[in-house]
């Protein structure tokens, strides 16, 4: 019975002293504390009160009454987008341009960073490191209008297409060029940029390593294979997930695709970010459905995001979380 | 003996492959930007002569003159400027005193702030609510849309998070024995030793907020108020979509050069504050990022 006491009095004791050492930790870090005030402010503000914002997508929205003030409908504006064909057909083409983009741009970076690193004179490597990275600091306004000059009816390749014989393509407004067109400038503007990660993580390898492959009569190839290749897989399977869980932004693309299409690629290029701009802003859609459809994706990317984590780790590699 | 010569001259001349392959990505690269300063140069005879325009045929200003008459130009021109100043500044000012805050391992609450910011990237609250709440703070059709909403970019908070977490403690600890305070550290000592660092975020954010149209055009409907990028978007391609469609056949071709080259000459003119800067930038964001991406 007393002991019983004496431990509760014990515990006590520990837990207040406990809490003592917090307060004097947090008293401690009190600048710290300060310089964070700004940052917090402006996630909560600019992330968290969006967040909140999404349960409009249960609510029919009154612009009266506001976002907490709106009515609540529950899952009536899911069940309507069963319905939505250009929703679906939309969903439909972020998918495939995602899946286009992984699979023709994503290992590009890659392969590219490990050419850079096989040329071992330095200046050279610094020149094409910074000519392919110049477009990723142009925006996608004006690569549009490049691009549009360029593979318009009057632009030097359809001048050069002229030249070898065969009749004008007009590329961006033709259902089966468009993609291509996307995935190809997709792969101009990125790859030097994508690149460096992995010239980061490249530098890291221990240059011993080569020297023991040296000794053991490697030859370039196997280097890569067995040197290189191990040396960049983790930084690979990182950027993986995050592709993936970020893949239906990629595949919307919104800067690339807004400013690139026209209505006769709509078919082929409208996906979720664009059919959703372009409805609210233009047509002036009910507020609380395209909220939905944004809450949709925005849920579908988390459980992307997740399951590639869970697949890398048990591959083997760490995983991002 | 044999055996190493032989092994030198067949690394040579893979590496001259691969210079060579890199070298051809870097003319694909490059070209499209190369055609836009010599179209921009073009004039209306040289374009129709040479249906082929892979060289600077001619060089004529007619294209720069019809833009220096525009007056919405230099309107848009100097309203990039201040969007990129005080956005910069803004965007420092968040960024470098929360990074600093948040490499503080020791600090109670440290992991919950940074999952919560970390959360933001994988998930958001999408477009509509996000235009409610800018609205609702009365930012709609006002220059500080395109400041206030972009002041901070995840991505460069973490890496510079990281790049803090990397420098011994032992210079705060003796600044601290000093009775100076953690505030007067970070502007004190931690920024002037971190210079090239800062000046390569600085670069990234003034690169971005220089490109930002997003903003301006969902925010900003007041065109007196419409930065450079969507000037430039209205020019390019409006115009564009409207020589592309079907109505091409009735706008004759020597108007479509004119608009063409004028086009062209805005893009130089816009680039050029942008080239002023890429040489500084090119030369520390490799070395930025790689510090910046050592891990815990």
């Amino acid at each position: 019975m007393l002991d019983k006491a004496a431990i509760t009095a014990n515990r006590k004791y520990l837990k207040s002293k406990k809490r003592e050492s917090l307060l004097k930790a947090i008293l401690n870090y009190k600048y710290f504390y300060i310089m964070l005030i700004p940052i917090l402010v402006w996630y909560i503000v600019f992330c968290y009160a969006p967040m909140y914002g999404t349960t409009l997508a249960f609510k029919t929205y009154n612009y009266s009454k506001g976002i907490i003030g709106s009515p609540w409908i529950g899952f009536a504006h899911f069940k309507e987008i069963l319905s939505d064909f250009q929703y679906i057909s939309a969903v439909k083409n972020t998918l495939i341009i995602s899946f286009g983009k992984l699979i023709l741009h994503f290992p590009i970076p890659i392969i590219l960073a490990i050419l850079l690193n096989e040329i071992t004179k330095q200046r050279a490597k610094r020149f094409f490191q910074t000519t392919l990275t110049f477009p990723h600091f142009v925006s996608w306004v004006v690569l549009a209008g490049i691009i549009t000059n360029i593979l318009g009816q009057n632009g030097v390749v359809n001048q050069i297409i002229t030249h070898l014989g065969m009749e004008n393509v007009n590329f961006l407004s033709n259902p089966d060029t468009f993609r291509p067109v996307i995935y190809i400038t997709h792969i101009w503007k990125e790859m030097g940029w994508d690149s460096i990660i992995y010239m980061a993580a490249l530098a890291g390898i221990n240059p011993d390593l080569y020297e023991a492959a040296d000794i053991d009569g490697a030859n370039r190839w196997q280097k890569i294979c067995n040197v290189t290749w191990p040396g960049i897989r983790p930084t690979v399977a990182i950027m993986l997930i995050l592709y993936v869980g970020n893949m239906l932004n990629i595949g919307g693309s919104f800067d690339q695709i807004l400013n690139l299409y026209s209505s006769p690629v709509y078919s082929v290029a409208d996906t979720i970010d664009t059919f959703i701009y372009r409805t609210t802003f233009t047509t002036g859609a009910d507020f609380g459905y395209m909220t939905a459809l944004g809450l949709l994706k925005s849920s579908v990317n988390l459980v992307m995001i997740y399951t590639a984590n869970t697949i890398v780790k048990k591959s083997g590699e760490q995983g991002l979380f | 003996m044999e055996n190493t010569v032989k092994i030198k001259k067949s690394h040579s001349i893979s590496d001259i492959l691969i210079i060579m392959f890199v070298g051809v990505l870097a003319v694909i690269t490059i070209f499209p930007f190369y055609n836009v300063v010599i179209v921009s140069f073009a004039s209306m005879n040289s374009l129709a002569e040479h249906s082929l325009y892979l060289l600077p045929y001619a060089f004529d200003l007619t294209g720069y003159v019809n833009l220096i008459k525009e007056e919405s130009f230099y309107r848009s021109f100097l309203i990039s400027v201040i969007v990129t100043v005080v956005g910069v500044s803004f965007n420092m000012l968040l960024s470098v005193s929360g990074a600093y805050a948040l490499s503080k391992k020791g600090m109670p609450g440290r992991n919950i702030f940074l999952g919560a910011i970390l959360f933001t990237m994988f998930f958001n609250g999408g477009l509509i609510p996000y235009y409610l709440v800018v609205q609702s703070l009365g930012l709609v059709n006002s220059i500080w849309a395109m400041i206030i909403p972009t002041g901070v970019s995840t991505t460069y908070l973490i890496i510079m998070k990281n790049y803090f977490n990397t420098l011994p403690e032992s210079i705060e600890e003796s600044a601290k024995i000093d009775g100076a305070n953690d505030l007067m550290i970070l502007i004190k000592i931690i920024l002037p030793i971190s210079k090239p660092f800062i000046a390569t975020f600085l670069l990234f954010y003034a690169v971005d907020r220089w490109n930002d149209w997003w903003y301006a055009l969902i925010f900003i409907s007041d065109t007196a108020k419409a930065p450079l990028q969507i000037f430039l978007r209205e020019m390019l391609i409006n115009f564009n979509t409207q020589l592309n469609s079907s109505a091409q056949a009735v706008i004759d071709q020597s108007r479509s050069i004119f608009v063409q080259t004028t086009q062209m000459a805005t893009i130089v003119i816009s680039a050029i504050p942008m080239l002023c800067i890429y040489p500084f930038l090119q030369k520390h964001f490799a070395k930025g990022i790689m510090i910046g991406s050592i891990k815990e």
